[in-house]
């Protein structure tokens, strides 16, 4: 136990000290690259939760992203431009500017709270067909986004949100999202997803009821959707319906198929693929081959689907506190 | 001419048949996948864009009558589809179905931006001959020559797809492997085969209604193939996936309900569009998951 309280510490001691680093020693466009690995961290492993864990086939994570960060967006922005820039926002939306860390909690609460709403009638579907749903949900939420125009300002987007989000934003919610799900699973609803996802009439057999425990990784992977929307909105500074689509949903399933059915497997496959895309995105331009990112990634995906389909990491974690023990030996 | 007006609904109902025959094309390539190896294939609408591509390269080459070109569309998509299930989904027949479903979202980003790559973004206007424009006039109704083609075409082929799967031996291959493939190849049917034919008919037949949604929209691009494909399986849902009358059904019935949704309603509300398909399809899995014709099975847990 206690072993366990000490590895955590010095785990995020040790992240602290690396982001304190980077954050004096990079240049801001590589330093705004670390914080984009740290919300793909963030969205693969809150996919996680449904997608590895429960073996629900979620694609809806954008459409939650997109809630999140219009939500926050909203909240943060000020007042004097919200009149002028969103005419038809309620009284009570129109007149707040609310602290950014509020913002992206109440980002996260309406984005779990949609996936409430939702999750109730397609968490019944099977597999594939859950798939379907969960895009057809991400198109419905992109139309609504783009025709409510005196509001979201349709497909203009909103620009000029003040950039909050900051290394220091970005992975205190790391920490939070992967020591939630950690504890999510070391639980009993971690224990009754693994279940479902190995036999689902075997569990509901055992008692377990299926509609809370699918539903739960489904809302609590929103919320933490809805937060990494926020601090996406809040970096890039300039949202648009489109920012939230399909590519983007494939980009999270490929990271998870990549890294493995693991929390340790998330997050390799989230630092990869990000990598992986920003070393792409200047040789895409150099060479004007748009389309040559998502090529390799997809033949990539291919490729490990066909050859190693466990990924990476397989079912394995990465045990900090045994680390933590040997390297005490060590010393 | 009023709204409401009797004419107006006539010209609404040609249009619904129109577009209603261009989703079941598409529809009937998903279902008999999907009947035969419980794979949704995502990348089916994006055959309809390779097929909308070729039929606009063999427009300006050959010169020739249209029949010509939609028949050299359909040898195209007939060979896409034989490639893309030996080199895509073969390998990873015996995982698990999500394993296909991802597999199919990677060949569709792979073709959709390999697309982009070779042919950019940029959306480009789809000329068909004028002949092909001339419109027809009944009444207060009226359609263009290519939209009665579009209509007599599809009703041919889905007619003769049906008798072909009902009276020929490979037909009745078919049918018994989506009833039970482990039984079928007991019984010395060489399911590979089936399964490869089934790909080839389903993509020749989303080529060709590539060739027509080109046709009636005027514009196409490496992207097109996204919404109508993801609609025609919504399509095949409505209408219950394991059967091809079902997926012509559903077409049909998606075709009449979004352009009476557009038609009918007051004009701001026809941005939801789209919103209004995936709600429907959300629905229907909600009270009649085994779609309109379908008997009930293993949908829901």
């Amino acid at each position: 136990m206690r072993d366990r309280f000490l590895a955590g510490t010095y785990s995020v001691l040790i992240l602290a000290v690396v982001s304190y680093t980077m954050n004096s020693m990079l240049n801001d466009y590589h330093l705004t690259v670390i914080e984009f690995l740290g919300i793909y961290v963030i969205l693969a492993v809150s996919l996680s939760l449904t997608n590895s864990f429960t073996g629900l086939f979620s694609l809806g994570h954008p459409a939650f992203m997109a809630i999140g960060a219009y939500i926050s967006a909203i909240l943060t922005f000020p007042p004097m431009r919200k009149a002028i820039m969103m005419p038809a926002l309620p009284h009570f939306l129109a007149n707040v500017q609310l602290p950014f860390y509020l913002a992206l909690i109440i980002g996260g609460m309406v984005a779990a709270l949609s996936a409430f709403v939702i999750g109730f009638p397609v968490l019944r579907l099977r597999g594939h067909y859950l798939a379907v749903a969960t895009i057809g949900f991400m198109i419905i939420v992109q139309v609504l986004i783009t025709n409510m125009n005196s509001i979201t300002r349709g497909p203009l987007g909103i620009n000029g949100i003040y950039p909050y989000t900051n290394i220091w934003w970005v992975y205190i919610w790391v920490v939070v999202t992967i020591y939630t799900v950690w504890r999510v699973l070391n639980s009993k609803f971690g224990r009754a997803m693994l279940a479902i996802r190995e036999d689902e009439i075997a569990a509901e057999s055992l008692g377990i009821s299926l509609t809370y425990f699918k539903l739960l990784p489904l809302v609590l992977g929103a919320f933490f959707a809805g937060v990494a929307g926020g601090l996406w909105a809040h970096l890039v500074t300039a949202i648009t319906p489109s920012s939230f689509s399909l590519p983007l949903a494939f980009l999270l399933v490929v990271m998870l198929v990549i890294g493995g059915k693991s929390i340790t497997g998330a997050v390799i496959g989230a630092l990869l693929i990000g990598v992986v895309s920003e070393l792409l995105r200047p040789l895409e331009m150099a060479t004007q081959m748009y389309g040559l990112t998502q090529i390799v990634t997809a033949i990539g995906l291919l490729v490990i689907l066909i050859k190693r389909p466990g990924g990476i990491a397989g079912n394995k974690e990465l045990d900090l506190v045994a680390l933590y023990r040997g390297l005490r030996i060590l010393r | 001419m009023s709204f409401l007006s009797l004419g107006y609904v006539l010209q609404q109902i040609v249009n619904g048949f129109i577009l209603g025959s261009i989703y079941s094309l598409v529809a009937i390539g998903f279902s008999m996948i999907f009947s035969i190896i419980g794979l949704i294939n995502f990348s089916h609408g994006d055959i309809l864009m390779l097929g909308a591509f070729s039929a606009l390269a063999f427009i300006a080459a050959l010169h020739g009558s249209i029949w010509v070109v939609f028949g050299m569309v359909g040898i195209v998509g007939f060979l896409i589809g034989i490639v893309i299930e030996r080199v895509a989904f073969r390998p990873i027949r015996s995982a698990p179905q999500v394993t296909g479903f991802i597999t199919s979202l990677a060949v569709s980003s792979l073709i959709e931006n390999l697309g982009i790559l070779l042919l950019t973004a940029q959306p480009r206007s789809f000329n068909i001959p004028d002949y092909l424009n001339k419109l027809l006039s009944f009444g207060s109704v009226s359609f263009r020559m290519i939209d009665a083609i579009i209509v007599i075409l599809s009703t041919v082929i889905v007619i003769t797809l049906y008798l072909y799967t009902k009276h020929t031996r490979i037909g009745m291959a078919m049918r018994a492997t989506a009833q039970n493939i482990d039984a079928s190849k007991l019984m010395g049917i060489n399911v590979n085969r089936v399964i490869m034919i089934a790909f080839a008919i389903g993509s020749a037949l989303a080529a060709i209604a590539g060739l027509m949604w080109g046709a009636k929209f005027g514009q196409i691009s490496p992207l097109m193939g996204f919404l109508p494909g993801l609609k025609a399986f919504v399509a095949a849902v409505i209408g219950g996936i394991r059967d091809i009358r079902g997926a012509v059904l559903g077409g049909y019935v998606l075709g009449f309900s979004e352009v009476l949704f557009v038609g009918l309603l007051p004009p701001d509300m026809s941005g939801y569009r789209d919103a209004f398909v995936f709600t429907l399809l959300i629905v229907i899995l909600l009270i009649k998951p085994e779609g309109m014709l379908g008997r009930e099975e293993e949908v829901i847990k």
